[in-house]
């Protein structure tokens, strides 16, 4: 499999792109909507005319056409032929190359299988649910074995338990076939569950390309750092197994449980807006729960970025507006906060890390 | 229940029943003065007498003839260039004016024309439902093949589609709906076309004996005729609607969205 190099690619979205894809590497292109992300997929895939030049394994395919580039690409809608039922959709590409039929049932069933879809292979795709034509999609993106797999936003039409059950199988199958995948999304935590590496894109530029946890606690400049949320990052003193996969954390005397099952933890991660700020005392257990005092309050376009004090440390929250409003928050004033235990990312101490819920 | 349900289709045929019988009633009671309307059942025994005398049968062939080649040659054209035009930016430029300029042209319009061109022959009422056709299949192929959605383009190009196998597996099938709907409506306007063209032109056919009929003021024959062109135009438009609910139903009820 190739990897895929975009030497200073340059039209009305991208401004002069410089990014390396290892091969069998599954890199999530990450940026806001309008950043360029669908037009730089769109320019790998040779749908959009480009200045600069894209390699594939060091070889030029700029003037490759689409259909020869051997580029398999998930769109966002998914685009499954109406017309076609699910075997003739993942057939396709082989119907197109003139493949012996037996040859491509043998293909189909193989991709069937793979994908667990055997139930589905006589359905049109209006009568199937948003996850069975994702699947269906991807083994139709999959059945010529391409050399590269572009996939654009292709959970973000599902219901967060389908995405989430989807992208673990996405990555799994990924991993398989060790095929070069670039995956666009505009959603951190998806990004940082399913890439071994992640690529931001702000405004048609790169601004930064690197693993996760770096990614995280590193940015290189205020603009990857306010595109990915400050994230509160927690160094932790000690780390305790409670059993029952969950992990008792200590940091500078707040103990902190997350879901964890694994090495010991090094690092815990929180966006501020997973801290969520209440003037009353929670109800419930009281776990990650904590009693804080606001430092500072600043606000954003349409959020509040609060600084919060507990045990004379700081942690960021940060709440959408409206809710700012109705609440009567002040420099200050005593608050309870809850660190949302599912939203906590946690970094062993190998290298191997993944965000818990 | 389950009689009344059965019953059900056949609740259509009431007004018509009941149509036929005020028809029957009014001309036997002679409500409407000078003969000029037989009764119902007259004119079912001069549809008869027509029938067994090769005499509406050799008119209603020539008629039928004439709109399967005029109507054929007019689809297939209009679909050809259609597709054409849809997908190739520089064939939809160089036509469009051209096309633009005669669509709104009636057919009949062109009858004088064409008499002094082609002269009063079999190819003249050909000629007219070929241009009839034309046009409207014309644009409704150039509409479906604009319509198909990019996405599903660029899905079958990722997919490895040659131009011509994008068109043919992809692109065309999509656009049947529309391609339907122009030949559906078109095959019963043939009809209309034919009988104009041949009251005013041409010996033979439907509506030469209509014409004649008038001359000979036999009212019966001419509702004989009147009712073969409205059978005729039914069964044509449900020909097309039934070949396009056999190729497009199972998907295009629901293929308003994206898939």
């Amino acid at each position: 499999m190739p990897a895929i190099t975009c030497d200073n690619i340059k039209n009305f979205a991208c401004n002069y792109i410089c990014l390396q894809v290892r091969d069998k590497e599954l890199l999530s292109l990450l940026g806001p909507n309008g950043s360029g992300k669908t037009t730089l997929l769109n320019a790998i895939a040779g749908f959009t005319d480009y200045q600069g030049s894209i390699q594939f394994d060091g070889k030029r395919i700029d003037r490759i056409p689409p259909n020869e580039r051997g580029v398999g690409y998930l769109f966002q809608n998914l685009a499954l032929f109406p017309h076609l039922n699910v075997i003739d959709n993942i057939g396709y590409s082989l119907k197109i190359r003139k493949w012996n039929p037996v040859k491509i049932r043998e293909r189909v069933n193989e991709l069937v299988e793979m994908m667990n879809i055997k139930h589905l292979v006589g359905r049109y795709p209006h009568s199937l649910s948003g996850g069975e034509k994702q699947r269906v999609a991807l083994a139709r993106a999959l059945a010529p074995s391409p050399l590269i797999l572009l996939l654009d936003e292709p959970l973000s039409s599902l219901d967060a338990q389908t995405a989430k059950y989807l992208r673990t199988e996405l990555k799994q199958i990924q991993r398989k076939l060790g095929i070069t995948t670039i995956y666009v999304t505009h959603d951190l935590m998806e990004a940082v569950n399913i890439a071994d590496r992640l690529a931001i894109i702000l405004d048609g530029r790169i601004e930064q390309v690197d693993d996760p946890e770096t990614l995280l606690f590193y940015p290189h400049n205020q603009k990857v750092s306010d595109f990915i949320g400050a994230p509160n990052i927690l160094d932790c003193d000690y780390c305790k197994n409670t059993g029952q996969g969950v992990m008792e954390v200590g940091w500078r005397g707040l103990k902190i449980y997350v879901p964890h099952d694994g090495n010991a933890i090094r690092r815990i991660a929180i966006l501020p807006r997973h801290v969520y700020v209440s003037e009353d005392k929670p109800r419930g257990p009281g776990v990650n729960s904590f009693v804080a005092r606001i430092q500072d309050i600043i606000p954003r376009m349409d959020t509040v970025r609060i600084k919060l004090e507990i045990n004379s440390n700081s942690l960021l929250a940060e709440i959408p507006c409206h809710i700012f409003e109705e609440m009567s928050l002040e420099k200050g004033k005593q608050v309870y906060i809850i660190l949302r235990m599912k939203r906590i990312r946690v970094f062993e101490n190998g290298n191997d890390s993944h965000f818990s819920g | 229940m389950k009689f009344l349900k059965r019953l059900q289709p056949g609740w259509g045929l009431l007004p018509v029943v009941f149509f036929l019988t005020c028809w029957e009633l009014i001309s036997r009671l002679n409500l409407i003065p000078g003969n000029l309307l037989p009764p119902f059942s007259a004119v079912i025994v001069e549809f008869y007498h027509l029938s067994t005398s090769g005499i509406l049968g050799q008119n209603f062939l020539s008629s039928l003839t004439r709109v399967m080649i005029g109507f054929s040659a007019g689809s297939i054209t209009g679909i050809i260039l259609g597709t054409l035009m849809g997908w190739y930016k520089i064939a939809d430029r160089a036509l469009n004016p051209l096309i633009s300029l005669f669509y709104p042209i009636p057919t009949l319009g062109w009858i004088p024309l064409l008499m002094l061109w082609i002269g009063i022959n079999e190819m003249l009422p050909v000629m007219l439902i070929f241009i009839c056709s034309f046009f409207p299949i014309l644009y409704n192929t150039i509409t479906g093949i604009k319509n198909v959605d990019r996405d599903y383009i660029k899905a079958a190009r990722s997919l490895g589609a040659s131009d011509f196998q994008l068109l043919t597996t992809v692109v065309i099938p999509l656009a049947l709906p529309n391609i339907f709907t122009g030949l559906r409506l078109e095959a019963g306007m043939a009809w209309r076309v034919i009988i104009a063209a041949e009251m005013v032109a041409i010996p033979t056919g439907i509506g030469a004996l209509l014409m004649k009929a008038e001359s000979l003021i036999r009212i019966d024959i001419i509702i004989v005729c009147l009712i073969v062109l409205a059978i005729m135009c039914l069964i044509f438009e449900k020909l097309f609607e039934f070949l396009e609910m056999k190729l497009t139903s199972r998907w295009k009820r629901y293929a308003g969205n994206n898939m």
